[in-house]
């Protein structure tokens, strides 16, 4: 049996050691299996759960912090045991939830500080710690107004003051930066990186969208139908194994997709007549040249690209 | 240095154990209800009849020629009936909202992601019901005990009515546990607690009609157990020993009041969830 991680040792790390592990889980809601047989190994540093909407990871979050039991399966957080330990795991834990949610009737300020609270701070550490974490997250001017009175953005930094104000050890985000502007978002995905990697929180970060978790997280577990696709750290899950190039062919695009596709290769369409090739190996370009040739197509543009998390996410759910 | 570099430090001081978030809950839902001032209002004219009741006693113990007012132990069962109506009202405007707001607000994953149970959350809930509802019950009967046993300077009153204080105990727990539970499971029912209100109003009223009219119609005053108001007055009675009002036997007007209560756990156990699962 694995020994549980130290509570509150002032960096949340485990020495290497799986921060979140899931053997064989299954959930199921009704007739509609929302997790299959699911086993993995969330490492302690910032890890993305990538996937597409119903996918499985909100219930992959809400089966961890206990909300749902699975039909089969063991789950440990922090060491500890998901389905005996429950409490004591969401003790050092901190959710921020995907919809919109709030205490009603309350003060940015008071509502942090309430959460603190009942995370089982003492009133005075816990009122403390609100104005803390709300300039931290950027609404420190704001924090005396009526959460019900927040901008989109604003209640999705209220969501992460509040999960943040306990100071846990491991934070789950769920669709951080759901409905927030561009700027917003940016400011966002800073603090969700210097949480993870200045500040010591572990972090689970559940997204739709490739580039967030690229710019956050150091591994990625990629979620499709209810399974898991693929996982690792971030480098090797992008996949060092080949080169992706950009391709525009002049007036024969589609023939051209045809052709790689028909010769074996990984071919996205991106946008109009550009798309990306993957090329396993370290054979470089030249079977693409000599594809086009044979074929009389005219090679307009080719360029090396680094292959993105987005070509992983596509390889591993079998996108087109 | 960014200003959230130097905003957020880890924290190393003290921790409650798991197990005391109800009494946050209880002490937060308290102080919000104890600020509006016309819960207060409320709350002042739910002490009136005390007043009243005080003014009897000391007319009583003062002038012989208003011993017609001396108090009897009818009087502590009159005075509870009464503040029926102030348990009424602050049922609803205190527990309407309870948890009917927070699940409007999508609040109930925020507490249950804290380390507390959906239990701890109900009972954090029904603290906040149940102390108001104590204040307008039991605390001000038995202040008016001790208002008797001040103006008469003896304890002779309550000497030969020593079951006044286990009945005006007992009766006043039925009816804030009655109110309370029923209360708190209607509010989980909905996200709107003006709904809530109406669904507690319409319960109650709804079953006092239904029972008078079939009692009107048969002539028959068992048929109490329809109305869970009636079956507490009947269970009222019982407790303070005086004539019980309807044919309702005691276990029956139990029956409804515990069935009620049980009823009303199952619902909160089925509804106080993190997670709505729509089949």
């Amino acid at each position: 049996m694995q020994a549980p991680v130290s509570p509150h040792d002032g960096s949340g790390r485990s020495d290497g050691a799986a921060v979140v592990e899931l053997r064989g889980v299954s959930v199921i809601y009704g007739r509609q299996t929302a997790l299959r047989d699911v086993s993995a190994a969330f490492p302690p540093g910032a890890v993305g759960l990538l996937g597409p909407n119903g996918a499985g990871k909100s219930t992959m979050l809400k089966a961890l912090l206990g909300f749902v039991v699975p039909s089969q399966g063991e789950m440990r957080v922090l060491g500890l045991d998901v389905a005996t330990s429950a409490l004591d795991i969401r003790a050092r834990l901190g959710y921020m939830p995907e919809s919109d949610a709030h205490i009603p009737g309350m003060s940015a300020v008071a509502f942090v500080a309430y959460c603190g609270q009942l995370a089982g701070l003492p009133p005075a550490d816990a009122m403390q710690r609100a104005h803390e974490v709300l300039y931290y997250v950027g609404l420190g001017e704001a924090r005396y107004r009526n959460v019900e009175t927040y901008s989109t953005g604003m209640k999705q930094r209220i969501k992460l003051a509040q999960a943040l104000v306990h100071d846990p050890d491991l934070l789950f985000l769920d669709e951080p930066t759901n409905g927030m502007d561009p700027k917003g978002r940016d400011e966002m995905l800073e603090l969700i990186r210097d949480l993870a990697h200045n500040k010591g929180v572990n972090l689970i970060v559940s997204s739709h969208l490739l580039p967030d978790i690229e710019f956050t997280c150091d591994h990625v577990i990629v979620m499709d139908k209810g399974a898991v696709a693929t996982q690792g750290a971030l480098d090797a899950v992008r996949g060092p194994q080949g080169r992706v190039f950009e391709l525009r062919v002049k007036d024969g695009a589609e023939q051209m997709l045809s052709l790689l596709t028909a010769a074996g290769y990984e071919v996205h369409d991106t946008q109009e007549d550009v798309m990306r090739v993957f090329v396993p190996g370290a054979a470089g370009a030249e079977p693409i040249f000599r594809l086009a040739a044979a074929n009389g197509l005219q090679v307009r543009h080719l360029k090396q690209s680094v292959p993105t998390l987005e070509d992983a996410f596509a390889r591993a759910v079998g996108a087109d | 240095m960014p200003i959230h570099d130097q905003g957020y430090q880890r924290y190393a001081g003290d921790r409650a154990r798991t197990g005391t978030a109800w009494q946050v809950i209880a002490r937060a839902g308290i102080r919000t209800v104890l600020a509006e001032r016309k819960f207060l209002a409320l709350l002042l004219l739910a002490w009136a009849p005390f007043l009243v009741r005080a003014v009897q006693v000391y007319v009583a113990a003062n002038y012989s020629q208003a011993s017609f007012l001396q108090p009897k132990g009818e009087t502590f069962r009159e005075f509870l009936e009464t503040q029926a109506v102030f348990v009424f009202f602050i049922t609803i405007y205190v527990g309407a909202g309870l948890i009917a707001s927070d699940r409007r607000a999508n609040a109930l994953q925020l507490y249950l992601a804290k380390p507390l149970s959906r239990w701890e959350y109900v009972a954090g809930k029904m603290a906040v019901l149940l102390t108001l509802l104590v204040s307008v019950t039991f605390l001000p009967a038995m202040m008016l005990l001790l208002v008797q046993i001040g103006f008469a300077g003896s304890f002779t009153f309550i000497a030969n009515n020593i079951y006044l204080l286990p009945a005006i105990t007992l009766y006043s727990l039925a009816q804030v546990l009655l109110a309370s539970f029923t209360m708190l499971a209607l509010s989980s029912l909905s996200k709107s607690s003006r709904f809530v209100g109406v669904m507690y109003a319409g319960l109650i009223f709804f079953t006092g009609a239904l029972f008078k009219a079939v009692q009107g119609i048969t002539g028959q005053s068992w048929l109490a157990w329809l109305s869970p108001s009636d079956a507490l007055e009947q269970l009222g009675d019982a407790i303070f020993r005086l004539p019980l009002r309807y044919d309702l036997p005691l276990w029956a007007a139990m029956g409804v009041v515990v069935g009620l209560i049980v009823a009303s756990g199952v619902v909160l156990e089925r509804r106080v969830r993190a997670v709505e699962v729509v089949s």
